[in-house]
């Protein structure tokens, strides 16, 4: 199963700091994500981009978690020079994942 | 018991209008915040207003007044908005000029100063920059701007003096809509429980249509209907902090648990500690509940006192941006893509960009991973770098633009572009040295 299915996402940046919460569609499954979506798997799915430590915070109240994930944006959105400066697609490609 | 609406009429500095005016025409509302400034957009703005004094503030300044104006007077709405950027008086001006035209008598205009300390940067050189822990001394020589995020205090000064119309320059994005409540409920500055509850409806509502199901839509997961005639949010609160968020019926998008959570978290690191200059909300307790059709109530914000400092961002002159970009298609484009790459970073080693890149539009450029793909339709190349000069940046573009003649086959559609790199760093700046300052305009 792909993390899609059962959670949306969304980024933000500050800086060269990206964050991405994950959100699920029904409150059951926030145990799944709570599991399986670690820090440690976010910061290796998305590796090739993202060079700093990924720490997580945890919402079960709101079926949520939220990644921020540091040097995650090629310096940020003054100065990258990535055609997706802000890291917006980010949220995308984190709802990849296969869990 | 006493309560109050709050409009948003603007995510960004860019943001659409006629969902404002909706909102101001029907949505019963007290105050609208319109938030403009984007990290880097005063940073632009001082270089405005460098060259021509009478600028600096936000490019769509008068086209929204044209229709704000009439609206806040006819339905006795007050507005606040940091449209004033780097040039609050100006901007002030140009209100109070419009204002006069459209014969709206009584009317008091009022600009925020203070947070723009550019000129005190030579007393705070040694301050350590968070982003670099170097001392700000290291970009003193391309520096062009510096502010502050200042807090509630100079808006509900205004308020306190009756103006009606509020523009500021850099001021934090949630403070805009937190003011009128500090004002309207009496709210004490050390009351720090009611100050994050502020601070959390601000947040929901600084980005307008972000919690209106705007930049939520997926389909087909994620159905949001009428998304073409988005409504933008109000909030309604009471003097407890307590409240619900909708918008006018009838308009487009959506507003439910998910959209609010998707908002409360954006730009968002530890949920239980959200710095502002008025307080460090705790948002990590919130919770939502759909009360009716659009209508969410939000419960459980609050906060701890706040720092003695505020946050200054610093905009330099970081170089020049040079891209070129150029299309293949048909039979083995992507072969021909990769090809033009190798060629690209043979032509351009000599020249020592910063951060070049080479990306494959269609395939590659937005992965935050490895992509395995065999072939594409069409493909379109960018080369991007920074270089110190915009004549070294402009290389880039051109050898772009050479692989028609010099490259591969069958290159098509090439474009090339040179912009100079305006970037922003921040230091922590002790609140004691920063004077707030109300300036007014009677009509």
């Amino acid at each position: 199963m792909k993390l899609w299915e059962i959670a949306h996402a969304r980024s933000g940046d500050k800086g060269n700091i990206s964050n991405l919460s994950l959100i699920v569609y029904n409150p059951e499954d926030y145990k799944i994500i709570q599991e399986k979506v670690t820090p440690e798997r976010v910061k290796q799915w998305l590796s090739k981009q993202v060079k700093g430590d990924v720490k997580r915070y945890e919402l079960p109240q709101l079926g949520a978690l939220n990644f921020v994930l540091k040097e995650a944006l090629f310096g940020g959105v003054t100065s990258s020079t990535a055609l997706d400066k802000h890291g917006k697609s980010l949220s995308s490609y984190l709802l990849e994942m296969e869990i | 018991m006493k309560t109050i609406r709050i409009g948003s009429g603007a995510g960004y500095g860019g943001d659409r209008l006629e969902p404002a005016l909706t909102l101001m025409e029907q949505g019963n509302l007290d105050y609208i915040c319109f938030e403009c400034l984007a990290e880097r957009t005063i940073a632009l703005a001082q270089k405005e207003k460098k060259a021509n004094p009478n600028k600096g503030y936000n490019h769509l300044l008068e086209y929204r007044m044209e229709k704000v104006l009439p609206l806040a007077y006819e339905h006795k709405i007050k507005v606040i908005t940091n449209m004033g950027a780097a040039n609050p008086i100006e901007a002030m001006e140009v209100i109070a000029t419009m204002a006069n035209q459209q014969k709206l008598k009584g009317l008091k205009i009022a600009a925020v100063l203070g947070d723009d300390v550019l000129e005190n940067v030579k007393e705070a050189l040694h301050l350590k920059i968070l982003e670099t822990g170097q001392p700000l001394s290291s970009i003193s020589d391309s520096m062009i701007s510096a502010n502050a995020y200042l807090g509630v205090e100079g808006i509900v000064e205004a308020l306190n003096n009756g103006a009606d119309i509020i523009v500021t320059g850099r001021v934090a994005d949630p403070s805009l809509f937190l003011a009128p409540m500090v004002f309207e409920f009496n709210w004490q500055l050390t009351d720090t429980d009611k100050l994050g509850k502020g601070t959390m409806i601000g947040h929901l509502l600084e980005c307008a249509a972000q919690v209106c199901g705007g930049y939520f839509a997926d389909p087909p997961k994620k159905i949001v209907p009428d998304l073409a005639n988005i409504g933008f949010p109000f909030v309604e609160v009471n003097e407890h902090g307590y409240g619900f968020i909708s918008k006018v019926k009838d308009t487009g998008g959506l507003i439910n648990t998910a959209t609010c959570t998707e908002q409360l978290l954006y730009e968002i690191h530890d949920p239980s500690k959200y710095f502002t200059p008025d307080v460090v909300a705790d948002f990590s307790k919130v919770t939502f509940d759909e009360i009716d059709t659009d209508t969410v109530q939000f419960k459980n914000a609050s906060g701890h006192p706040a720092t003695n400092t505020y946050k200054v961002s610093v905009g330099y002159v970081n170089g020049f941006f040079g891209e070129g970009q150029i299309s293949y298609g048909g039979a083995n484009a992507l072969a021909r893509a990769n090809l033009a790459i190798d060629i690209m970073k043979q032509r351009l080693a000599v020249y020592g960009f910063e951060d070049l890149r080479f990306d494959l539009i269609g395939v590659n450029s937005l992965a935050p991973f490895n992509v395995e793909v065999m072939e594409v339709p069409e493909v379109r190349l960018s080369v991007s770098g920074r270089a110190a000069t915009a004549e070294l940046a402009r290389h880039i573009g051109r050898e772009v633009e050479a692989l028609y003649t010099n490259g591969p086959a069958g290159g098509g559609g090439a474009s090339q572009k040179v912009e100079e790199v305006i970037s922003v760093l921040s230091v922590l700046w002790s609140k004691s040295d920063i004077k707030i300052e109300v300036v007014y305009t009677n009509i």
